[in-house]
């Protein structure tokens, strides 16, 4: 394997992780504004905070670690995307800052009150909103550089059906992803209403999922046909996505299984956005970023693999005693500890 | 000055590094204190210092919370603001930035685990080891950080060829020659500039007679006892940065100094002003020093400003910085010093009004003298951002959004600090020390009359 490959297929599993673990996030914040205005948050808001509460930091991490992994490996990202991206990312990091701070703010210092349980829950669908934007660009056709200055095209963006369409996947998916984790986690902790209304909100939500994504499919054949016509090649992935959805609707609807429920939704969305990743290949921003040609020099590219080896020998251990002290022991999630 | 995009991409650089260093450097130090306090308190028995982790642990999630935010900030704004910088350097400094966020991915992960789990392990060391991980972490991540700083200014393993970076060795760069200096330098402000912070807190408890003496005097002899310790390192540190500087970049020391002319036995300025002759005024003259901090030699040689070509030349005004910076790093060595021998004559009480206010001045100055050094360091590499390769203008963005983005995120920051304020004082206030104590451990309550 060369080493643009390697590095590329890291970072995409990284996003992978980043996409499920702020999903849960992000779709909770929206679910606990939710509860509270529908005057149900006595049901479900303490499972939710009680999961979140230690967790929110790593979570940031894996969205840094993309970045910065990025940039490090192809280093022309910070030139093209660092130069477009400015104001929708700025965006997206003041949301991020006010919705880190609702933990700090909210959660240690004094009661909810409703303006914040609202920013957060706006800031959980706006967030994924401002960052899937990216995905808009890499498709092409938005971004173009002339005479060494690089500019996006901010009207065509924001009248574009490929870019709506994608912002709204991004955001029914949350809401999917996050209302089947909280499932399993309220089965986990034996709490039956909660699970009985999050079981509710994952069988509403899995149906905009569906429809989203294929609507994103119409609207990329018109935009990148290379792009669309990879990913018809690669039907066979897409079938597999199409068929863990099937069978974590099939458990949610039954009623059992919530922990193998929520494994298939991960399934589902790994091979998915797999597919969609290696369609695009060997672009990272069509037609500017070619992977090989931008890819670092071959000393970096080799202290970064090793870092990165490295790094996860010491992660994988911590993460896992992470999630057997709140995910997993089964006493912390029912709050006796 | 014109307002460009060039100036604005300088200053909201500036502004995020200045709000996001007080947070780092708080991130840095607190493990370090919490770690110290639970371990004594497990030692000597002493349930109060057990209390000064809790508490301190309480406080550092909330400026932890403004870190990680603003941290984020910066990781995405140095592409987003210097793309031409990040597209050229990127190729050699990638490894520390990497390297940064697993140290962050670790700490994270410990602290979670810490926060969360005072009482629930049954070995009385067990929940104390979880907090090594995050001293490790938090102290590893500001190495990583100051080696990128540190690449800046003084470019190393590479060659050039063609306007691009060539047999590029990633280790060598992170080992360039300023960054051992640096990174002591830095790691020595951090630790000392809190334990200052948390002198500070404990001197105006003290003040404010509200109760808890005992309490609040163990905190304050543990902190003012550190400060001593890594003022004097930080001390030798800078001292050391200087006689780099010296060697490798004498414009910076030059402009701090106002060494206009190459001279043997230089005199140190303090203070002063320029004139219109640009002559230097009503300052102090040690004289031969600044071939001392140079070389460590009163008569050694050191290179003036003229050797440098003028579009070279840094703003003289860090001379201010350098100075104030210097004056605090002597003015805490002396408080705590005071403080130490005083405290050995028994009949001698060391909590005196005046010199509990000359202790709770010591965090406020000390966070200042950070961000005075580190305004010297930044600016007094202008004008190259990669100090002999590119210049700050040939590096930043040339979008002219940049100026609503600037005062989006000076909004951000205005809300984000008066909240934290507004919190902590909450936080605290509605639960102080003397209350907590009568409640978890009301046996200690004989004593607090001393
Ligand atoms: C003296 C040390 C120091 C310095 C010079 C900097 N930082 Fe920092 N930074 C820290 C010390 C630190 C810290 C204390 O370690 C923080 C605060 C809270 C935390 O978790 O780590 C942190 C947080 C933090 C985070 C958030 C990590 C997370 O999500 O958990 C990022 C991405 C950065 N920083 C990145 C930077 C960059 C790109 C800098 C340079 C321009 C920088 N920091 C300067
Ligand atoms: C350690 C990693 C750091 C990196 C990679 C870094 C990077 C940069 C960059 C790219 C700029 C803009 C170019 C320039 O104007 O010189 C800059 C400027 C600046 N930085 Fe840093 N910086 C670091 C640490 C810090 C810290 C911790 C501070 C403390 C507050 C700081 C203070 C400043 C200031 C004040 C400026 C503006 C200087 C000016 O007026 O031009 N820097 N830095
Ligand atoms: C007491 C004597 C001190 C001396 C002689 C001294 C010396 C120096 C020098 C020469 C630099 C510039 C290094 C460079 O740009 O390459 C510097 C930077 C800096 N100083 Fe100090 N300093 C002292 C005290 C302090 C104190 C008390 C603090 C904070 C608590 C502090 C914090 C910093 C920081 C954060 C920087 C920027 C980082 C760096 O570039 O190393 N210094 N100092």
């Amino acid at each position: 394997m060369s080493y643009e490959l390697i590095g590329i297929s890291v970072l995409w599993l990284f996003l992978y992780g980043y996409i499920i673990v702020a999903s849960v996030d992000f779709g909770a914040g929206f679910f606990a504004f939710y509860a509270k205005v529908t005057k149900r948050e006595h049901v479900v808001n303490k499972l939710i905070s009680r999961y979140l509460s230690p967790v929110w930091e790593v979570t940031n991490v894996f969205l840094v670690f993309f970045i910065v992994g990025i940039v490090g490996f192809f280093p022309d990202t910070a030139y093209y995307y660092g130069s477009a991206l400015l104001v929708p990312a700025s965006f997206a990091l003041v949301l991020i800052a006010i919705r880190g701070s609702f933990y700090a703010f909210e959660n240690y210092g004094s009661k909810q009150s409703n303006v914040y349980m609202f920013l957060y829950g706006a800031t959980g669908l706006l967030i994924p909103a401002a960052l899937s934007v990216a995905f808009t660009l890499s498709e092409g056709g938005f971004i173009s550089e002339a005479n060494g200055v690089v500019s996006l095209d901010h009207w065509k963006l924001f009248t574009s059906g490929l870019n709506w369409s994608i912002v709204a996947l991004a955001i029914v998916s949350i809401l999917f992803i996050s209302a089947s984790f909280l499932t399993y986690y309220a089965s986990r902790a034996n709490d039956q209403p909660a699970l009985q209304l999050v079981r509710k909100w994952a069988l509403f939500w899995a149906t905009p999922t569906i429809i989203m994504a294929l609507t994103t499919m119409i609207a990329l054949s018109q935009n990148n046909e290379r792009h669309y016509n990879n990913m018809l090649d690669l039907w066979w992935i897409f079938g597999l996505s199409v068929a863990f959805f099937l069978l974590s609707l099939a458990l949610l609807y039954m009623g059992k299984n919530y922990g193998l429920a929520f494994i298939a939704v991960m399934l589902q969305f790994f091979f998915a956005f797999f597919g969609y990743g290696m369609a695009q290949y060997p672009y990272l921003l069509d037609p500017y970023i070619h992977i090989a040609s931008s890819v670092t020099n071959e000393s970096m590219a080799i202290a970064l693999i090793a870092a990165f080896i490295g790094g996860l020998l010491m992660l994988v251990p911590s993460l896992i005693l992470l999630m057997r002290l709140f995910l997993f022991d089964a006493d912390y999630a029912k709050g006796k500890k | 000055m014109e307002f460009d995009t060039v100036m604005v991409s300088r200053l909201i650089t500036a502004m995020t590094l200045i709000f996001h260093i007080v947070f780092a450097t708080l991130g840095v130090g607190v493990p370090l204190f919490i770690s110290l306090a639970e371990l004594i308190g497990i030692k000597k028995k002493d349930n109060h210092y057990i209390l000064l982790a809790k508490r301190w642990s309480r406080g550092f999630v909330i400026t932890v919370a403004i870190g990680v935010v603003t941290g984020t900030a910066i990781a995405l704004q140095l592409s987003l603001v210097w793309p031409n910088f990040m597209q050229l350097a990127g190729n050699v400094i990638a490894l520390p930035l990497f390297m940064e966020v697993f140290a962050f991915f670790f700490e994270a992960i410990f602290l979670g685990i810490y926060l969360y789990t005072w009482d629930r392990f049954k070995g009385k060391y067990t929940h104390w080891l979880i907090s090594l991980p995050v001293v490790f972490g938090a102290g590893i991540s500001a190495v990583f950080i100051t080696t990128v700083n540190s690449f800046m200014n003084s470019p190393d393993g590479f060659t050039m060829d063609n306007g691009e970076f060539a047999a590029v060795n990633p280790i060598e760069a992170m080992l360039n020659p300023s960054a051992p200096t640096r990174i002591a330098h830095v790691l020595g402000g951090s630790y000392l500039t809190v334990a200052a912070i948390l002198a500070t807190i404990a001197a105006i408890a003290l003040l404010r007679k509200k109760g808890a003496a005992s309490y609040h005097k163990k905190a304050l002899k543990m902190t003012v006892a550190s400060i001593f310790i890594f003022s004097v390192l930080t001390a030798i540190a800078g001292d050391l940065s200087a006689k780099y500087l010296a060697e490798h970049q004498p414009e910076k020391l030059a402009a701090a100094e106002w060494h206009f002319e190459t001279e043997e036995n230089a005199d140190l300025v303090l203070f002063g002003w320029l004139n219109e002759e640009n002559e230097v005024v009503g300052e102090i003259r040690l004289p031969g020093f600044l071939s001392f901090l140079a070389h460590g030699n009163f008569a050694s040689e050191v290179t003036g400003l003229e050797a440098t070509p003028e579009d070279e030349r840094p703003p003289l005004w860090v001379h201010y910085m350098f100075d104030l910076m210097v004056s605090i790093g002597m003015f805490l060595i002396g408080i705590s010093l005071l403080y130490l021998l005083l405290s050995k004559f028994k009949r001698w009480n060391v909590h005196k009004n005046w010199m509990l206010w000359l202790l709770a001045i010591s965090g406020p100055l000390a966070m200042l003298a950070v961000e005075f050094g580190w305004v010297y360091a930044e600016v007094g590499r202008q004008p190259w951002i990669l100090r002999g390769y590119m210049t700050v203008d040939e590096a930043a963005t040339s979008s002219p959004y940049i100026v609503h983005m600037f005062f989006m995120f000076l909004l951000l920051y205005i809300v984000l600090g008066t909240l934290f304020a507004i919190t902590l004082r909450k936080l605290f206030k509605d639960n102080p020390a003397e209350v907590e104590l009568e409640k978890h451990y009301p046996e200690l309550r004989e004593g607090e009359t001393k």
